[in-house]
């Protein structure tokens, strides 16, 4: 099969749905012509479907998410960049009091299909403004889809799934993730949302990761295995719905898990995953539940200290010895 | 016109008197007094062009078309209302007469208001939105971001400042350092325009303008309409802050009785014509409390549903 890179999958979704549906509008800061997106997910798209289907916006987070809530509700399908996740702060009314609850609110009148795509992660030293995982705050917001794809294929399918839907979504995407190629049919397929993959099989210990802690998860197992370690990872895909059961049924089998997320340990998806262990799968574990998250700092800028706070290998190592 | 201006005044007193018989839960903040403005403006709108309202929305639904029934069944959190309870007095919705709701973040609807401007524009429709809002939220960031991508991409937006004088208890000289907020519209390149709030014919006027200059594609107008509010900021407040003697100079220009004379004087309508109007406005109003007193409470476990619209398209 073709191999393409996180990024080129983003973009042909766009792609595809632009051409699929009229109503497909992008709008975000220098995602147009000039720049094509910080990452460059929107390079080129411009040039296809023009300057107003693929719309530069001046620096006003809260106004773009407002735009496309405004939009939503009127017919269109827009997509939204905020150019680094830590930036969602700035358009947070938008996005958690008005594109999750205008549904809600007006007792289901309004369909608000809009998707807000944004990159966590730290990794490239650019320090506390621009490297922060906020996935938490957005799956603690009822109305709201999230996703956290960790290869092409998923942020190809998933974006598909969510420019179709009928609900707004928050789309994560990871700065590291944009380079990774996977493999990509040429053929259409989507990726459906509260459905998590298991990423490679195992029997002895269950970690359960999303974005760009899937691949070092998968690292980690690669090495546990010639330690006679058999370690199966559960990549949840999205956080809203939150496949509980893929999670259930993974622990029944393994009756060990480590949770492995970027973001900061305290009120996180970690402890979340950790509750649901604990509601619906105690009585199968045989070891403590175990948590490799990001301690509770912002991210530092120097290198060295920005290594130290990241989750690694090495910690997720440790933590898998430490259940066995 | 005149039954609309009346029907909103009427129907607040409505809810005044059943909030203090225990009848509404929550809070209720009410549109007395600044009736004109709805009714100027949307007098100029169609059915198909949009509307974003805020908490002191109750008038927006009424002068945009909204069923009396529904919207006082709303109030009362009954599930024959507009938003089967979910919403209340502060988020009422129509989205089948272009009255994309109601919402109680000052200054939030406006960013809603660009979108459904921009979605026009893409769309390609000759529609508009005249999005609500008082001067408070113009001291929001989303009002200086809407305002100035609205301009910047010529949308058909028409953007109403309700100016009462006071967000919650805060005049307005103490929040900023202007007299008139349409002076604000010079930083974004548009017109704007301050206008008697408490004169329907003159919002009208106003408003017919901004909305020709938008349906003309020559982008969004700003109208300050200086208004008062009959009552305090919500139900629980007595708006001691008001000085006495500008509460009196304000009730003297009340938009109703001011009408209602110019009226008589022109001709147009005669004292028994009038009384007429007021007489089925009255039963239409009690009508709608009838029915929304009959109406069920929603059912407990309705609270989970429409959470998601699910489906796929």
């Amino acid at each position: 099969m073709r191999k393409i890179t996180y990024r080129e999958a983003l973009r042909e979704a766009l792609r595809e749905e632009m051409r699929r549906d009229s109503a497909v509008f992008l709008l975000g800061e220098d995602i147009g012509r000039y720049w094509g997106g910080a990452f460059k997910v929107t390079d080129g798209l411009a040039e296809e479907f023009g300057d107003a289907r693929v719309r530069d916006t001046p620096i006003s987070e809260s106004a773009i998410v407002g735009a496309a809530v405004g939009a939503a509700i009127t017919g269109m399908r827009p997509v939204a960049e905020i150019m680094f996740g830590d930036l969602t702060a700035l358009a947070m009314d938008q996005i958690a009091n008005q594109a999750a609850k205008i549904r809600y609110m007006f007792g289901g009148q309004a369909k608000c299909p809009l998707v807000v795509r944004t990159p966590f992660g730290a990794g490239v030293n650019i320090a506390s403004h621009h490297s922060q995982s906020l996935e938490a705050w957005f799956m603690h917001v009822p109305g709201l889809h999230v996703a956290v794809p960790s290869t092409p294929y998923d942020a190809k399918g998933l974006l598909k799934s969510a420019i179709r839907g009928c609900d707004p979504v928050f789309f994560c995407e990871h700065k590291l993730l944009y380079p990774v190629e996977g493999e990509v049919p040429e053929e259409e397929y989507t990726v459906p949302f509260g459905v998590a993959d298991v990423k490679r099989e195992g029997v002895d210990v269950t970690v359960v990761a999303t974005l760009y802690m899937v691949h070092k998860a998968l690292e980690s197992a690669k090495k546990l295995e010639g330690e006679g370690v058999s370690v199966e990872v559960v990549d949840l895909r999205t956080l809203a719905p939150l496949d509980k059961q893929a999670i259930v049924k993974s622990v029944k089998k393994t009756g060990r898990v480590v949770i492995v997320s970027e973001d900061c340990k305290t009120g996180g998806v970690s402890g979340e995953i950790a509750a649901v262990v604990a509601e619906e799968a105690l009585d199968y574990l045989d070891a403590p539940v175990k948590r490799v998250a990001e301690p509770d700092t912002p991210i530092p800028f120097s290198p060295p200290l920005e290594q130290y706070v990241i989750p690694d290998e090495k910690a997720i190592i440790k933590a898998v010895k430490a259940v066995v | 016109m005149y039954r609309k201006i009346l029907t909103i005044r009427l129907f607040e007193e409505k809810v005044y008197e059943l909030y203090g018989q225990n009848l509404v839960p929550g809070t209720i903040h009410l549109y007395a007094g600044e009736e004109a403005i709805a009714v100027g403006v949307c007098s100029n709108l169609e059915k198909t062009d949009y509307i974003t309202s805020t908490h002191r929305g109750h008038g927006h639904c009424i002068a945009k078309g909204a069923d009396l029934k529904r919207t006082m069944a709303e109030i009362l959190g009954k599930k024959t209302g507009y938003c089967k309870g979910k919403g209340g007095s502060m988020h009422i919705a129509d989205f089948s007469i272009g009255m994309l709701g109601a919402t109680a973040v000052v200054g939030a609807g406006l960013p809603i208001a660009l979108g459904a401007g921009l979605s026009i524009k893409l769309r390609g429709t000759s529609q508009l939105v005249a999005c609500f809002f008082g001067e408070g939220a113009s001291n929001q960031g989303t009002f200086h971001e809407s305002l100035n991508m609205a301009s910047t991409w010529k949308l058909p937006v028409v953007f109403v400042c309700e100016n009462n004088l006071y967000a919650m208890g805060t005049r307005q000289s103490l929040a900023m350092n202007i007299e008139n907020i349409a002076d604000r519209a010079a930083a974004y390149g548009i017109p704007g325009k301050v206008v008697d709030g408490n004169d329907v014919l003159a919002v009208h006027e106003a408003a017919n303008e901004a909305v020709t200059r938008a349906r003309r594609g020559e982008g969004p107008t700003l109208i300050e309409c200086k208004t008062y509010r009959r009552k305090g900021h919500s139900r629980v407040d007595p708006a001691k802050y008001r000085p006495k003697k500008e509460v009196e100079e304000w009730m003297s220009r009340d938009p109703i009785g001011r009408f209602k004379d110019r009226l008589l004087q022109a001709n147009s309508l005669t004292k028994t014509e009038i009384s007429q109007i007021e007489n089925e406005v009255a039963a239409e109003i009690e009508a709608a409390v009838k029915f929304a007193m009959e109406s069920p409470y929603p059912a407990p476990e309705e609270a989970l549903e429409d959470v998601y619209a699910q489906e796929e398209k």
